[in-house]
């Protein structure tokens, strides 16, 4: 009898359904997984150290760059770490915006899960139908910070500015004629608050048509349903967080459990899941993107009755309008220590945690009292997620992985910060 | 009840579970912190996580901090006899002196089932410096412990695979201590006639954009100041 030993596969880091730089050494029998390895950290940055070397409002733009898929999430931790260290109070108007925004990084996320996890296991459609209205949402980012995907629009006190009247509109070209421009600008001849109010009312049947193509889909059963199974008590102390607590029916969600912002007055469901595979959590995140239309709707109603300042009148920590920098010489004071030393913020100690639209996303910042934090780390959601992979992959097989990995939501950014 | 009740409520519980173990505590900004004896750290977490009125199953995070410098500002904000200070000299780590606690590993803890949070720090020393493993008790510690071995260089005795995770294969160092620098302290490029990538020390000039200043700030009347914490 010929000797059988087991086979390691290396899979990754350039690899398409490995979602970025995942270099996974598998010890297999067959085709049947032993042991998987997950070498990280292809993509360190050192971003918690680079943050120790800034002012505080330098790293806002670092933060965007951790999960570079829900950036204003990443940004919402951090912010509201700092004012929880200088103990300020955000206007209820920017709280507002920031739910807004939160939520519409919510959709963006799963958006991008849900294409990105359909592709890797086979519905190609997917992709093409998510990137549609991602684009939507990536304007709205577009229209309120000038960028598509790393805004720095959260600053501590705020956020950047308010609300823009109009969205940017589709201009002629040779490759679009006039009635391809009409029907393009057709919802975005208002408000930026009209637009995003247009999306949440047509975006509930998107997700319809995303679910007419895989709820029920065979090859989606069969490729999700009893794969990577978590119990509730497993999920805990692994660390497990967001949708893949939700999943296994756990309805934790910090927006309801530990409210932050204007949460707590808004009205939305928890999605839960029942026997905790990839199937539940396809479904949780589904809903949730619903959810988060729903919720997105209620803050545009608000938004609109309610105008009012969208950052604090401090100008110790944020800048002083263009008009008066040029006229007073009080605030070209301002202006320039703050654009040059920056602020110090109170010596403590705090952590601050965001439902992210992956899991738990939390800052444990430290200061000294200096103008830049002492220690900044990063608690990404999808390390932990990733630390418990040889858990959910093990007496699967190799097309299993593909699923489990999609159904983590890992994105590099955050995990290797 | 609000959250300070709630956690002073917390506060008196560990009293009676882990009370001797508690070496300092300090509930600061709705935040409980409680500072454990190094050597202790595994029975005073495996009582956190197992003792139902605390049921702290999650652990959120842990990160360690190095303090070496903690405190140290690179410009004096006062006048001194020779005017104010100005630049930032290179490569020069000043130490806070009279601190003997180095290190510090950090675990932040989630209660699920009494919806509240709390932070355990453990202060160590020596080099390099050692603790317990709590990975038997949250699995997740697992890869939390390889980072910080990673970053900081601190042993966990009694992990199961004590590797180095986010660092690259064959790196130097330990990154994140106050002692690295910034810039590390070597590069790779490729060279052409070697024919292949080569390590090589560090071309970088460090600099220091922004100084390091410590502050005491006024908050303006819109931002009301929190009362200034004990040090740490």
């Amino acid at each position: 009898m010929p000797e059988i030993r087991n086979l390691t596969l290396n899979f990754g880091p350039q690899h398409p359904a490995a979602h970025g730089v995942l270099r996974l050494v598998l010890e297999m029998d067959g085709e049947v997984i032993e042991r998987a390895d997950p070498h990280i950290g292809l993509l360190h940055r050192g971003t918690e150290k680079l943050a120790e070397n800034k002012p505080f409002n330098q790293s806002i733009g670092y933060m965007d760059r951790l999960d570079y898929v829900s950036m204003m999430c990443n940004e919402h931790a951090y912010v509201m770490a700092i004012e929880k260290l200088c103990g300020i109070e955000v206007p209820i108007r920017a709280q507002y915006i920031r739910v807004m925004f939160d939520e519409i990084t919510r959709i963006l996320n799963h958006l991008m899960w849900l294409g990105a996890h359909g592709l890797d296991i086979g519905a190609m459609t997917m992709f093409l139908y998510c990137f549609r209205e991602r684009e939507d949402l990536m304007d709205c980012y577009e229209a309120v910070s000038g960028t598509r995907m790393h805004a720095t629009y959260y600053r501590p006190g705020g956020v950047y500015r308010d609300l823009p009247d109009s969205m940017p509109l589709y201009q002629a070209s040779k490759w679009r004629n006039a009635k391809d421009l009409e029907h393009l600008n057709a919802n975005r001849r208002g408000s930026m608050l009209d637009f995003i109010d247009d999306f949440c009312d047509r975006f509930p049947a998107c997700v319809d048509e995303y679910e007419t193509l895989l709820t029920d889909n065979r090859i989606w059963k069969q490729r999700t349903v009893d794969i990577g199974i978590v119990t509730i008590e497993r999920a805990l102390e692994l660390g497990f967080t967001g949708p893949m607590l939700r999943g296994s029916g756990l309805a934790w969600d910090l927006r309801k459990k530990q409210p932050y912002e204007v949460y707590a007055d808004l009205d939305f469901d928890i999605p839960v899941g029942v026997n905790g595979d990839c199937y539940d959590r396809y479904l949780v995140r589904v809903e949730e993107m619903r959810q988060s239309a729903r919720i997105m709707k209620q803050c545009v109603k608000w938004l609109r009755a309610n105008p009012g300042p969208v950052i604090v009148d401090d100008h110790k920590l944020t800048p002083p309008d263009r008009a008066s920098m040029k006229g007073d010489m009080e605030s070209l004071i301002h202006h320039f220590k703050l654009f040059t030393e920056g602020y110090c913020v109170p010596a403590g100690e705090v952590y601050s945690a965001v439902e992210h639209p992956k899991g738990e996303f939390g800052i444990y910042l430290v200061s000294d009292g200096a103008n830049k934090p002492y220690r900044l780390k990063a608690r990404a959601s999808g390390f932990a997620h990733l630390a418990a992979m040889n858990e959910l992959v093990k007496g699967h097989m190799l097309a299993d992985v593909v699923a489990v990995i999609g159904t983590m939501d890992i994105v590099f950014g955050e995990i290797d910060r | 009840m609000t959250l300070q009740a709630k956690l002073e409520a917390l506060s008196s519980t560990l009293d009676t579970v882990v009370g001797d173990a508690i070496v300092a505590r300090r509930l600061d900004r709705d935040e409980l912190t409680i500072e454990v004896e190094a050597a202790r750290i595994v029975p005073v977490c495996r009582l956190l996580k197992e003792t139902a009125a605390l049921g702290f199953t999650q652990l959120s995070d842990l990160s360690g901090v190095d303090y070496l410098t903690y405190g140290l500002a690179d410009w004096q904000t006062q006048a001194t006899s020779s005017g104010f200070s100005r630049g930032v000299s290179r490569n020069s780590v000043k130490v806070a002196e009279g601190d003997s606690r180095r290190f510090a590993v950090v675990y932040q803890l989630l209660s699920v089932s009494t919806n509240t949070r709390m932070r355990v720090k453990a202060y160590l020393n020596g080099e390099p410096p050692r603790l317990a493993s709590v990975s038997e008790i949250w699995p997740v510690a697992d890869w939390y412990e390889r980072e910080v071995f990673d970053l900081f260089g601190i042993l966990f005795d009694g992990h199961p695979d004590l590797r180095r995770i986010l660092t690259d294969y064959g790196f130097i160092g330990h990154p994140f201590r106050k002692d690295f620098p910034l810039e590390g302290r070597v590069e790779v490029r490729y060279d052409p006639e070697r024919g292949r990538v080569v390590n090589q020390p560090v071309s970088i000039e460090p600099r220091t954009l922004v100084p390091r200043v410590i502050r005491e700030e006024t908050w303006a009347e819109s931002s009301k100041p929190v009362s200034k914490p004990a040090d740490a």
